[in-house]
């Protein structure tokens, strides 16, 4: 589908990808839980991949940075092929910036010092030098007068703000968002989507996992959408939504679209 | 226009190396270089001290048999404890009378059996640890129908059984009352109650058993005497009052000062709401501690070596200094240690159970 | 107008009608502790003078009489009640300042191995663990004091662990180093080596806010501290000697002795209590929260940093009160040296009690030695707390 995708834009010369997932398979013990992952991602494009809970998703973008490991298959981030090589694994996640739906900011650990931590230990940035990154990334997510304040003391929204400031400060290639919208009070939601909208609107690559089909709408340049494993159905969001192709899709789209 | 029908691909099974035993091991046991050599060394450490454990317990070891037989053996002498076990058991109390204190254990097991289980409401449950004390007592001592029994033949297990449940069951009812009156606003009795509660806290259970013992004494009218025994269960349940008023304060701590404004606004009164709102929840929260108190005090019943008084212990020791059968203390600490550790262990347990059905709710 | 008033009234009544219900409480309560107390000690009095028991301090001036094996200070039985006293609080101190440490060590190896990957390593910490929590302590004293080292050969048939160093039951015996005339040299070396480290440690830290640079600091500190000292002490001739024990006639002369008594009592101590630590361990490090755990991965942090950074610090959050806690038990534990016959300040206090029945002086010193050493311990507990406590809002 993708090439389908290629095709529509007259062939023109394409982005590098930056991710590139071939026949992926992933077991948890005996059970299937990815298959047949065929997914390229170009630099600039933002996906949004869709489904009910247990089909993979979250599995799906996991890999990317070795939180899970395939089976079977290759992924190769940046050029880079991802294997048990721990070089290799540190490569591809100095790439990759990852958003998670628990936020997960180090609770012992000023936001400013949170920010601070990566830059300074694993791309060995001089203090004061990631102080200042640090800052100006804080200032983007608007949330710079709380840098001395401890995650303990932030809202869920701003929380996850300083989380997606935290991955940016890696100057990473490709964001990765694991339903970051899925556990805040709605009135935070829009905060939280308004930066990552900025984000995409800056050309930063990224793939979300979401339930927020309004985001999809707006700013994906992809919908994937999986069930039971597998991608499904991928398309553009008018496409999608509007017409999709395959039975299953449908039915999801009803019962997500119908509150 | 949804046209294309969605077929599942099929499952696979995992490429070979995924599951099963090898990667279980691999995964377990070998998963880097540091993990072999740990898993080696742990195999050599277990092989080096099984086959030496194994004769000595059970292939080498004497099951019947004379202490000479014993000596003459490697292993371990078991038939000592077998000819020793009433002494281990009931100390030194008169052995024709032994259906008392066998008695006293059975409705022991039977009233733990009732609490654990929750059949009887809580009400009937402190009914029947109460009747649970007097009748056990009733029972070792004597009087009121049944032959007298000194408390100097009081000893082994059962000993420790007793200094242990009524130790508990006393001061729970009085930690309760400490801990609420470090609560209380009135000053006096406060600073009393966090006086009395930090002191025994700080000091050790040894020089609690000694002030019991030598001071008690002292402290009464000339000629009135008490028994070992009984000054020596006064310290433990002074010793255990202290620590349960402190796991009853942190339960109180816990209470959501709105269910005393609920209790007010309902108009009960100071007693009542305590008594029937904020106590019931307090202790409900604090189950799991309460119930590690009681192991505290089962172990720490074993100080009362140090005191004169031979508890399971205590006869242990004695036991394997006596002329008949001499030398064979490692036997005699390993059986007291098992009965313990099943004792200690199978409460521990009972809590960890407390803890799931509490966090269940 | 005349309605709020009265409600004024009432109120004002009911408060003071609480108040005066707590004033009669109280003085109730005080008259009851007052009749009590001296009821106490009229009691007291006659029986301590129908037994011929003096009263007061004085005593402590007196010749104590019996002998103490173990004192790190100079002590004989021409020494009064308050030297033995001084010796028995110093071993009770510094008994408790070594289980302390070992306990520590043997929580920390335990905990650790329950959360590590291997399952052997595990299980095995599993089951120490579990047989040592739920037998007395005492137990494994008397085990450790009765079985262990009584069964270990005598002095003349002493199992040799290295040359110079000896077991057997009358103790374990080391060679002790004595200092000779350059020695001096090697402990300012030493000294030297410290203040070294401390300032490469600070300008470590400069360069790495300045530049990036991640120095070597481990290496370089232990060289230093290893390094230093080792030069010096070769240059200054090995001005060391060794107080070597050996046999003569029937026990082994000179050297280091420790007796069986306070080995038995310090191993005793430190595995039971070493098993607590271990839980508290394994509580903390299974207390820290997995996702950020990830997320340091995730960031392209190595294992090493993210242990050292984001689990230690959180896991000590949760580690440092329990085991403050294990250490205030650990000193009070130290009193069971009176059932094994080491001379701690119980042993020694009891011995007292026996030679001229002056309880309640004895009992009240222990409570105020005890009380204190728990006071110390507790301040330090606390200090210790608030610097891992975590800001909520």
């Amino acid at each position: 589908m993708s090439e389908k995708i290629a095709e529509s834009r007259g062939g023109r010369q394409q982005p590098p990808a930056v991710i590139e997932l071939t026949d992926v398979h992933k077991w948890y013990g005996n059970f299937h839980a990815l298959k047949n992952i065929d997914l390229t991602v170009r630099k600039g494009e933002r996906i949004v991949v869709c489904g009910p809970s247990g089909s993979g998703k979250s599995t799906l973008i996991r890999c990317i940075n070795r939180l899970e490991v395939h089976q079977r298959g290759s992924i190769h981030v940046n050029g880079v092929l991802l294997t048990n090589q721990t070089k290799n694994i540190k490569e591809v996640r100095q790439e990759v910036g990852m958003c998670f739906q628990q936020f997960n900011l180090f609770s012992h650990m000023t936001i400013l010092e949170n920010l601070t931590l990566a830059p300074i230990l694993v791309r060995k940035m001089p203090a004061n030098d990631a102080v200042d990154l640090a800052m100006s990334y804080l200032k983007r997510v608007n949330i710079a007068d709380q840098h001395d304040k401890y995650p303990g003391q932030l809202s869920g929204g701003q929380q996850q703000r300083v989380a997606i400031a935290r991955s940016l400060c890696m100057a990473p290639k490709v964001m990765l968002f694991d339903e970051p919208t899925s556990a805040l009070d709605p009135e935070m939601i829009k905060e939280v989507l308004e930066v990552m909208v900025d984000l995409a609107n800056e050309g930063m690559t990224m793939i979300c996992v979401t339930h927020e089909m309004g985001f999809a709408k707006s700013v994906a340049d992809r919908v994937v959408f999986m069930d039971m494993g597998e991608i499904v159905e991928e398309n553009t969001p008018d496409e999608f939504f509007d017409n999709p192709q395959v039975d299953r899709t449908q039915s999801f789209l009803n019962q997500i679209l119908s509150h | 226009m949804a046209n294309l029908v969605f077929i599942p691909a099929p499952d696979l099974p995992p490429p070979p190396g995924q599951v099963g035993i090898i990667r279980w091991l691999k995964l377990n046991f070998f998963k880097d270089t540091f993990s072999s050599v740990l898993t080696l060394l742990g195999l050599y450490f277990i092989f080096w001290i099984t086959g030496p454990l194994l004769s000595w317990f059970i292939l080498d070891a004497v099951y019947a048999g004379d202490s000479a037989a014993c000596n003459a053996a490697e292993g371990a002498c078991w038939s000592f404890i077998r000819a020793q076990i009433k002494l281990f058991l009931f100390g030194l109390f008169p052995r024709d009378l032994l259906w008392r204190p066998i008695l006293a254990a059975a409705l022991l097991a039977i009233t733990f059996a009732l609490t654990a289980t929750r059949i009887i409401p809580v009400l009937a449950m402190v009914l029947c640890w109460t009747a649970l004390v007097l009748i056990s007592y009733w029972l070792f001592a004597g009087g009121f129908g049944l032959q007298s029994v000194p408390t100097t033949k009081w000893g082994g297990l059962m000993l420790t059984l007793m200094l242990s449940v009524i130790g508990i069951v006393t001061s729970i009812p009085l930690g309760i009352l400490l801990a609420l009156g470090r609560r209380s606003k009135i000053g006096l009795i406060s600073f009393l109650s966090v006086v009395f509660i930090e002191s025994i806290r700080g000091i050790p259970l040894v020089t609690i058993l000694f002030m019991a013992t030598i001071l008690l004494p002292l402290f009464m009218a000339q000629g009135a005497d008490l028994s070992t025994v009984f000054r020596v269960q006064i310290g433990i349940i002074l010793f255990s009052t202290a620590y349960i008023a402190e796991v009853v304060r942190g339960g109180l701590q816990g209470i959501d000062s709105g269910q005393q404004e609920a209790a007010d606004a309902l108009g009960l009164s100071g007693w009542k709401s305590t008594a029937l709102i904020i106590l019931p929840q307090a202790l409900a929260n604090v189950l799991s501690p309460l119930i590690g108190r009681c192991i505290a005090l089962l172990k720490d019943t074993a100080l009362v070596i140090v005191v004169g008084l031979l508890d399971f212990l205590g006869i242990a020791k004695a036991a394997a200094q006596s002329a008949l059968w001499l030398g064979f203390e490692a036997e005699a600490f390993i059986f007291c240690a098992a009965i313990y550790w099943v004792l200690c262990f199978g409460l521990s347990r009972y809590g960890r159970s407390l803890e799931q059905i509490g966090a269940a709710k | 107008m005349q309605l709020l008033e009265k409600i004024k009234f009432q109120n004002h009544r009911s408060l003071l009608r609480g108040r005066v219900y707590s004033f009669v409480i109280q003085f109730l309560f005080m008259a009851l502790v007052v009749w009590a107390v001296y009821a106490l000690m009229i009691s007291t009095q006659a029986n301590l003078e129908a037994r011929g028991v003096d009263s007061g301090f004085d005593f402590l001036d007196q010749r104590a009489g019996f002998p103490i094996s173990v004192s790190l200070i100079k002590y004989t039985p021409d020494d009064s009640y308050g030297r033995a006293f001084l010796v028995g609080a110093l071993n009770t101190i510094y008994t408790a300042i070594i289980c302390i440490i070992l306990a520590t060590i043997i929580g920390v190896m335990m905990g650790v191995a329950q959360v590590s990957g291997n399952m052997l390593v595990a299980k095995l910490a599993e089951i120490y663990v579990e047989i040592m929590r739920n037998i007395p302590v005492l137990l494994t004293l008397l085990f450790i004091y009765g079985v262990v080292l009584a069964r270990l050969p005598g002095v003349r048939n002493a199992i040799e662990l290295f040359p110079g160093g000896y077991l057997s039951q009358r103790g374990i015996y080391f060679p002790q180093p004595v200092p000779l005339s350059g020695f001096g040299f090697v402990i300012a070396s030493l000294i030297a080596a410290i203040i070294l480290s401390i300032f490469f440690q600070r300008w470590a830290r400069k360069k790495q806010r300045a530049t990036g640079y991640d120095s070597p600091v481990i290496r370089v500190n232990l060289a230093l501290l290893i390094g230093l000292p080792t030069v010096a002490y070769l240059i200054a001739g090995q001005p060391l000697d060794w107080d070597v024990p050996t046999l003569q006639g029937f026990n082994f002369q000179g050297g280091l002795t420790l007796k069986p008594e306070f080995v038995a009592l310090v191993v005793g101590l430190s595995l039971y209590r070493g098993a607590f630590i271990a839980e508290n361990v394994r509580a903390g490090i299974m207390a820290v929260s997995k996702g950020q755990i990830e997320a340091a991965h995730a960031l392209g942090l190595e294992p090493g940093k993210v242990i050292s950074r984001v689990t230690l610090p959180q896991a000590l959050r949760v580690i440092i009160p329990a085991t403050t806690n294990d250490y205030a038990s650990l000193v009070k534990d130290s009193s069971l040296a009176i059932a094994i016959g080491f001379a701690d300040i119980v042993s020694v206090g009891g011995t007292m009690i026996g030679q001229n029945g002056q309880a309640l002086e004895v009992i009240a010193i222990w409570m105020a030695v005890y009380l204190t050493i728990n006071l110390i311990v507790s301040v330090a507990m606390n200090a210790a707390n608030r610097k891992y406590q975590i800001v909520e809002r």
